[in-house]
């Protein structure tokens, strides 16, 4: 197949290739949230333990996931706009920021209701809770940081470094319940099998699929902005059939 | 189970609503604010080609 890729490293044609590609993310998201809910509320079983409350689990695991994924795909795409000089990577990285900090604070926020009737606290300073919290930290950082520099091009670099040097956090979170003994429990579903019950699982899996088309429609529907924004100077922007009318 | 036996969770209704109301609550705002921002960018260079007169030439200063 002969398709130039880096034809869609440039910001001219990504922008049109963006806005053709989020609707086949976005539907299929929207699909298999409702499908995953449904199983997830319908389907599974009411657990032996924790009773009703273990539901929480469909949205709090997807998106514990997501918040730290994203950080690391953030932060490759502003370690290639600062190793090759790609404004469009750069862009990427700015506009995955915000979903990724979204995904921790649900992380968060929904632990915290978890945490309160089967711990008895909304919060222990705990290194798995701990981490997670700094994750969005790093997050809020990026953002703040690329947003304090005039200049895009110098404030692309200087959040690279903090991306960079943060993602050593996220392994730390990963890792954090075998490394620590902490309150929050270990891995449910491991290499080796789980324990769980299959709808559990597949409510649990389909939602983590959702999570992700709507991660990548957002973050592709974010960068348009962003191209627009920071290529408003060029011929190609003015010539848009959007800008014209 | 009846839909009152269904919302209230076995007395965990406020947690798990709680955590699945801000979520969707969340995405809807992220939603919001990522089309508010595309209509905002496109009014700003809209307005930037009238000012600079005529935005055919794409030259800008």
């Amino acid at each position: 197949m002969a398709i130039n890729w880096f034809k869609y490293s440039a910001p001219t044609t990504f922008y049109g290739l963006a806005g053709k590609l989020i609707p086949f993310f976005a539907w299929p998201a929207a699909i298999l949230f409702a499908i995953g809910f449904y199983i997830g509320f319908f389907v599974a079983p009411t657990d032996a333990v924790q009773s009703e409350a273990y539901r929480i689990i469909f949205i709090h695991v997807p998106a514990s996931i997501l918040s730290m994924f994203i950080y690391l795909i953030m932060a490759g795409y502003a370690a290639l706009g600062l190793i090759f000089n790609t404004r469009l990577s750069s862009m990427m990285a700015q506009a995955l920021a915000p979903t990724g900090a979204l995904f921790a604070f649900i992380s968060l926020w929904t632990g915290a209701l978890w945490g309160k009737p089967m711990w008895g606290a909304w919060w222990v300073w705990d290194a798995r809770l701990t981490s997670e919290l700094i994750l969005l930290f790093l997050y809020l950082g990026f953002i703040a940081l690329q947003a304090s520099i005039e200049d895009p091009r110098r404030a692309d670099r200087a959040s690279a470094l903090l991306a960079i040097i943060g993602s050593v956090n996220v392994p730390i979170i990963y890792f954090s319940v075998k490394w620590w003994n902490t309150l929050h429990q270990g891995s449910t579903i491991k290499f080796t099998g789980t324990s769980m019950h299959v709808a559990m699982q597949q409510a649990m899996f389909i939602v983590l699929v959702a999570c992700w088309l709507y991660a990548i429609a957002v973050a592709l529907a974010r960068v348009r902005s962003i191209i627009l924004e920071r290529e408003r100077n060029t011929q190609w922007v003015n010539e848009l059939k959007e800008v014209r009318s | 189970m009846n839909w009152g036996e269904f919302f209230a969770m076995n007395g965990y209704a406020f947690y798990v609503w709680g955590s699945y109301g801000v979520t969707l609550l969340v995405f809807a705002v992220e939603i919001a604010l990522v089309r508010n921002r595309r209509k905002k960018t496109l009014r700003e260079l809209r307005l930037m080609r009238d000012e600079m007169g005529d935005g055919s030439t794409g030259e800008a200063a």
